[in-house]
């Protein structure tokens, strides 16, 4: 009995010393940092790809690679953006916080979280590794349809469709271990209305991975079974619909664009409150407004299909299904801005980041709403509009949240306060790069230049020499952004326990550096309420 | 430099309408009436976004330089209020309603091809555009032009001076005046879309699948699209040409075009010289293989194999003729072509690059089909 207690305690002392922690480890706090330095790092990688596409689209005329390689690297851009930078980062946040935000010890599943986040280097090394195979990486765009996906595909596809597996596997578990956390380990005297709104958006995102990644699964299946055993699902000279695909894809696809932004507008309703010094407004109606998203994104799946030969009754459904998501998203913002509304605002890192979101994710609504309304889609579609778009979104959206949450919690995470003039010049430098790079891409499709081109007509030149500028700006920022989170890991100072004076929420009653078990003790009812949102 | 020059200048003046015209800020109004519907339907959709912008922008940032800490701003402790979260749920659905009252007419609209005066087939391959007049008996295939497929590796000069770069065809799909004309698109492999901007016609064409568009031209001229489905290596390098032409000018075209093709179909049965074959054969690959394969047959390994010395263009003339007939993987099938051109294209592949197989006939090929 000695020598159980004595391992006991040793257990409570931290984290194995070495590599092996890493490996190892089933701690919430390490797992979380690898999930985030793992989809770091693949933001460097799909960034450098998007580098690439920038550098042969700077002029017209193909100068640095042929056709085939161009549409490898927009495929791979999207899957490694979408599947390897921005999925990942966002369960890397979940890990963090969200057992410090429920008044947890850690997560409910902790070796399967080692398992959900270990499969993602092998998944991520499968794909890349496509790039040095015979026939080159997938190059048929990252929604891979069918049959330029199938029949027509490099031999590399089936790498890509093992590889799709297991993202799908890694996310599905990661999903599991959120609900099976919040709905287990929330502090006992935490009910369902104290939570703070990521763990809300959490949840509700992760009923959202449950349920459309194993429709992914079975439209990557069929894709196999298609190109290696001879049936013809997608094939029409088998009795099959290439229609039929890009249906299963976007039942997939369209809640994935919502798993996506939901814990953005999370992260945003912790950091706006926080530096208006008032309490978010609204916060049921963000709750339900969250769960009426996620409901809606099952319902308009086929608004990415309005040009497949769609039935006209279809096409007005999905059109009226679409424009009501207007409806929920609306109030978000509008809750947003009500909370900054006779503030007390001060504009530190985060707060930066999370107006910036506000201000260009609403123009990325607008031009959602434009695409939602079908006859003028079919001006748009497959157009740089959409490219504009869903990077106004994805890039302004949901990058532009984990940025702004990797500043807010880094001082939680580290114990350390980062460089606040350098993370500004950083955040304009980005900021500005970033609308020199896309807001050009709407004129460019408006004008009628279509997306997934490696050259272009001559009347596109100057707007795509100017996104390429801004592209390559942008890219740099990311340098400065390496830097400053390694300097504050490193050389930053020391942070106190609440280092934002308006924040709120149980993380920020933790030590400096969050302590490597978050709550042995379950926080009580009094601390619950002085920390929740829903004052 | 140069370029950096007209930006600038573009820049400073980019609010007068002439620039907005010249650097193609906008939809074009087009010459169909689906085309100016949806672009007055743009340009609406557009002004409520931007009223929309003005008010909640226009609140957000009064409330940034105002309402902060910096200028003495004392925080409130509002936190909800019903009536407020009515209104921004109600309005909303009432200016939405607004636009889809609008965009529900135009497009059931766009959905009738009932009124159709004739049809048009359109078959896309990968990369190119086939165009079938099945009441007339004309069908042809429209391929990028020369000049832009030379420009296309070559100089900024070889640009500018190659006709409409990227966006011009060797043969030109012709459409009459105030027709109404029904477009049935389909693909012989993977999804195309017939886009043309200006008619507001785009379309998806589906292997083994018919859709159907329609458009009626108001006005004579030159209009040009491309393609805008991702359908493999050359998806950039598809576009679409079409000549709108009187009325009288478009039967005019009808009959040269009916005589050319009646013309094609007795040379197909007769027997070729080898010397024939290879000046036609030399022609209909660089303009269907040597994007792959190139002009020299030095091909783009691993990817595109090589035709010096390719075991298939130096073996059994059947399985060469499968090969081009038929496609496999990223091949693409050819049985689009003629038989007269097939003949002759494989006939060169084997005799040319130093390659030694045999002379393959029109009437081989027409027993393989």
């Amino acid at each position: 009995m000695t020598t159980a207690a004595a391992s006991h305690d040793d257990h409570h002392h931290g984290p194995e010393k070495g590599l092996m922690r890493w490996v190892k480890t089933t701690n919430h706090k390490d797992i979380g940092s690898l999930y985030m330095w793992f989809a770091f790092t693949m933001l460097l990688i799909g960034g450098a790809l998007a580098m690439g596409i920038r550098a042969e689209l700077l002029q017209p005329g193909i100068q640095l690679m042929d056709p085939q390689f161009f549409n490898s690297l927009t495929t791979m851009h999207g899957l490694i953006m979408v599947f390897g930078a921005i999925m990942p980062a966002f369960v890397g946040l979940g890990n963090w916080l969200i057992p410090m935000m429920v008044g947890a010890p850690d997560m409910a599943l902790p070796r399967m979280n080692n398992w959900s986040f270990w499969i993602l280097p092998f998944a991520g090394g499968i794909l890349l590794s496509t790039f040095f195979m015979e026939g080159g990486a997938p190059a048929f765009g990252w929604t891979f349809y069918a049959p330029l996906s199938t029949t027509f595909a490099p031999d590399s596809t089936d790498f890509f469709i093992f590889a799709v597996h297991l993202l799908g596997f890694s996310s599905i578990m990661g999903a599991i271990n959120i609900i099976a956390t919040v709905l287990n380990m929330r502090a006992p005297e935490m009910k369902l209305m104290d939570m703070p709104l990521f763990v809300w958006t959490w949840l509700i995102t992760s009923f959202l991975l449950i349920g459309a990644m194993p429709v992914l699964a079975g439209a990557v299946t069929m894709m196999l079974t298609d190109r290696n055993f001879g049936t013809a699902f997608f094939d029409a000279t088998g009795g099959g619909d290439p229609v039929l695909f890009q249906h299963i894809f976007w039942f997939f696809g369209h809640p994935e664009v919502y798993i996506m932004i939901l814990p953005a507008f999370g992260v945003v309703s912790h950091i706006i409150p926080t530096f208006a010094r008032k309490p978010l407004f609204g916060y049921s109606s963000m709750v339900y407004a969250t769960a009426s998203i996620a409901f809606l994104s099952y319902i308009v799946w086929a608004h990415h299909m309005f040009l497949t030969g769609m039935p006209v009754a279809g096409e007005l459904y999905f059109m009226y299904a679409t424009m009501l998501i207007a409806v929920p998203t609306g109030v978000k913002v509008f809750n947003w801005i009500s909370t900054m509304w006779r503030g007390s605002m001060t504009f530190e890192t985060p707060m930066l980041w999370a107006v910036s979101f506000v201000f260009l994710f609403t123009i990325g609504g607008f031009s959602g709403l434009m695409l939602g309304i079908v006859p003028a889609d079919i001006q748009y579609h497959d157009t740089y509009f959409v490219v504009a778009h869903f990077h106004y979104v994805l890039v302004t959206g949901a990058l532009w949240s984990i940025i702004a949450a990797t500043f807010y919690w880094l001082p939680k995470w580290t114990g350390k306060m980062y460089n606040e003039s350098l993370s500004k010049v950083h955040f304009w430098w980005a900021m500005i790069s970033v609308n020199v790079l896309f807001f050009p891409q709407h004129f460019l499709g408006l004008a009628g230049m279509p997306r997934r081109i490696p050259d272009y007509a001559l009347q596109f030149a100057d707007f795509n020499y100017i996104s390429s500028i801004g592209g390559f700006a942008f890219g740099a920022s990311f340098i400065l952004l390496t830097y400053i989170v390694i300097d504050c890991v490193r050389n930053g100072k020391p942070a106190s326990a609440r280092p934002w004076e308006g924040a709120k929420g149980l993380e920020w009653t933790l030590e400096p550096k969050a302590q490597y078990h978050s709550f042995n003790k379950p926080p009580s009812r009094k601390l619950i309420l002085e920390e929740s949102q829903n004052s | 430099m140069k370029r950096l020059t007209t930006l600038l200048s573009a820049l400073v003046g980019l609010m007068s309408t002439n620039v907005f015209a010249e650097y193609g800020l906008n939809l074009t109004e087009g010459v169909t009436s689906v085309s100016k519907d949806i672009y007055d339907l743009h340009m609406l959709v557009f002004w409520i976004c931007v009223a929309i912008a003005v008010v909640v922008f226009g609140v957000m940032f009064y409330s940034v330089f105002a309402h902060r800490k910096s200028k003495g701003a004392v925080a409130a402790n509002f936190h909800e209020s019903t009536k407020a979260e009515l209104a921004w749920t109600i309005i909303p659905i009432i200016i939405l309603v607004a636009m889809a009252i609008p965009a529900t007419k135009v497009l059931i609209d766009i959905e009738d091809t009932s009124k159709a005066e004739m049809t048009v087939k359109i078959t896309g391959h990968q990369w190119k555009w086939q165009y079938d007049y099945p009441e007339e008996g004309i069908s042809f295939i429209s391929n990028l032009s020369q000049d832009s497929k030379d420009a296309v590796n070559g100089t900024d000069a070889d640009r500018e001076k190659a006709n409409n770069y990227l966006l011009d065809v060797d043969k030109r799909l012709v459409l009459p005046v105030d027709t109404s004309v029904r477009f049935l698109v389909t693909s012989s492999d993977v999804i195309h879309n017939w886009w043309v901007h200006e008619f507001g016609v785009k379309q998806d064409a589906n292997p083994g699948f018919i859709n159907d568009a329609w458009a009626k031209i108001d006005k004579i001229g030159t209009y040009r699209g491309q393609c805008a489905e991702l359908c493999g290596k050359d998806h950039g390098f598809m576009p679409i040409v079409v000549d709108v032409v009187s009325k009288a000018d478009y039967a005019k075209w009808v009959s040269e075009q009916q005589a050319a093709a009646k013309a094609a179909a007795d040379s197909a049965n007769k027997t070729w010289t080898k010397d024939e074959l290879m000046a036609q054969g030399k022609s209909v690959y660089n303009t269907n293989c040597a994007g792959c394969h190139k002009a020299d047959g030095s091909g783009m390994p691993p990817v595109f194999p090589p035709m010096i010395g390719s075991p298939i263009a130096n073996g059994a003339a059947a399985d060469h003729i499968a090969m081009v007939l038929h496609g496999k993987g990223a091949m693409p099938a050819f049985k689009m072509l003629g038989d007269a051109d097939l003949a002759s294209v494989i006939t060169y592949e084997r005799n040319a690059f130093g390659n030694t197989g045999s002379v393959v006939q029109p009437s081989d090929v027409k027993s393989a089909r």
